[in-house]
């Protein structure tokens, strides 16, 4: 049985982790390859860098340090942030990721993940969907940290995704990011009932009690969480061995 | 030294990374000279079934494949486990190198997706010196649509993805496969990857 997933996020801006972390002996703006690593010893899953760079230079030092990374670091990574082309995607799977996410060039250009697909296979092409609630009740795609919707049905998005050959769908919620108060369960079981592929729930863990709630109460293969584990207000272990109490199929170290 | 068959497939970089870890001696290569000399051999892969025979056929290495994996260790790891068996059927049928007898075939799960992709756990079947050391039930990561069917005497492991998933063969001397990735299954695998480094 597939063991349900736990993943840490980091936020990367020119080749530096930009969230104060405080893992012993790094610095407080760390390293992302340290970090990492520390990520790995605790279990986590899966390790997913968002490359926040702005300039065309950076992307430079992000492959230099997905390279870096991957000589240390032996379970999957995932690296998003700023892929807009095949080349991205090659550049990046080169370097040493194992799956590639996509955002908002994949709702300006959808053909962008058959291309991929087609060239790298689904399992490495990761739709990452930023989503939040109308007032109608339905969810909207938006882009840009939340600023600009799209106007696209969320879950629609989502389903076209697993058609176009997206191997997994990265869904974070703007209604609960950053909130603390718990994964958005209604958005998620929304994607989760129109898609087969993978769902990673990410937006609004704030203690346990949520990533065994997300597990238990929608089908999401894995749940995703950056300042939580960041801050070290909880490990990757911590988290793991609540979901075994609640006898969820879990990979422990 | 461990060569690592370098014929033009992706991702063998992260087999080496891991063999570079572990402080394992080992090399990239395409010279059948190399392969000879090696104590084992690492069959690596990710792609088609038949995209990755032809490219290993145009490397001319193929019977020094077939005849070094009768007298040293041979790893086949993900498609390069896959092309241990005498046929691939991944867009039409394809020979393979037919280390072990069976063929490799599409995962069909009404309700599951395919790929089968991430952490699934052991079970054991067979006993498996490269598993020496490895509880039962830990977890490995997959990333396959295709899945070898074989004797049940040449299945050291399967995992359950809606039914059983061939996940480790081994003919019972030299030859090795896993359908998941040693090198990216954490400690698990590279406490595997280290076994097999050792192994006589």
């Amino acid at each position: 049985m597939l063991a349900k997933r736990i993943v840490p996020c980091l936020d990367v801006r020119d080749g530096k982790v930009v969230k104060g972390v405080n893992f012993v002996g790094i610095k407080e703006v760390g390293d992302p390859v340290e970090c990492a690593a520390e990520y790995d010893r605790q279990g986590a899953d899966e390790i997913v860098f968002l490359d926040i760079t702005a300039s065309n230079e950076g992307r430079g030092t992000m492959l230099d340090v997905v390279r870096r990374t991957a000589q240390k670091v032996f379970v999957p990574l995932t690296v998003g942030g700023g892929i807009r082309t095949i080349d991205d995607f090659r550049d990046t799977l080169r370097a040493g990721a194992d799956k590639v996410s996509v955002n908002s060039a994949a709702v300006k250009n959808p053909q962008l993940i058959k291309e991929a697909a087609d060239i790298f296979g689904s399992q490495c092409v990761v739709v990452a969907i930023d989503a939040k609630k109308c007032d109608d009740g339905h969810y909207t795609v938006v882009i840009n940290g939340g600023r600009i919707d799209m106007g696209i049905d969320a879950v629609e998005w989502a389903r076209k995704a697993e058609e176009l050959g997206a191997g997994e769908i990265l869904l974070t919620s703007m209604d609960t990011d950053g909130v603390k108060g718990g994964f958005d369960l209604d958005m998620l079981n929304a994607v989760c009932s129109v898609v087969k592929i993978p769902v990673i729930a990410s937006g609004g863990c704030g203690k346990l009690e949520h990533f065994t709630e997300v597990f238990e109460k929608t089908n999401s293969s894995a749940a995703l969480a950056a300042s939580l584990f960041h801050y070290k207000e909880l490990t990757v272990g911590q988290v793991k061995e609540e979901m075994q109490k609640h006898n969820i199929p879990v990979r422990t170290v | 030294m461990i060569a690592i068959v370098d014929y033009g497939a992706g991702n063998i970089f992260s087999v080496k990374n891991a063999l570079d870890y572990l402080g394992i001696d080992n090399k990239l290569t395409s010279d059948a000279k190399e392969l000879e000399n090696a104590d084992r051999i690492i069959l690596p892969g990710v792609g088609a079934f038949p995209w990755a025979m032809k490219k290993l056929e145009e490397s001319g290495l193929i019977p020094v494949i077939k005849e070094q994996a009768k007298v040293k260790p041979f790893l086949g790891i993900c498609l390069g486990m896959q092309l241990i068996f005498d046929k691939g059927y991944e867009f039409g049928e394809t020979d393979g190198l037919g280390l072990i007898h069976g063929s490799v075939e599409k995962i069909e799960r009404e309700n599951l997706s395919v790929p089968h992709m991430g952490w699934n756990s052991l079970i054991y079947n067979k006993k498996c010196p490269i598993l020496n050391g490895i509880p039962e039930g830990e977890y490995v990561y997959f990333v396959h649509s295709f899945a070898a069917k074989c004797d049940d005497d040449s299945i050291g492991a399967y995992c359950d993805y809606g039914g059983k998933v061939t996940a480790l063969v081994y003919d019972g001397k030299y030859v090795y496969g896993t359908q998941f990735h040693p090198e990216k299954s954490g400690k698990t695998g590279l406490k595997m990857l280290k076994t097999f480094s050792e192994l006589v």
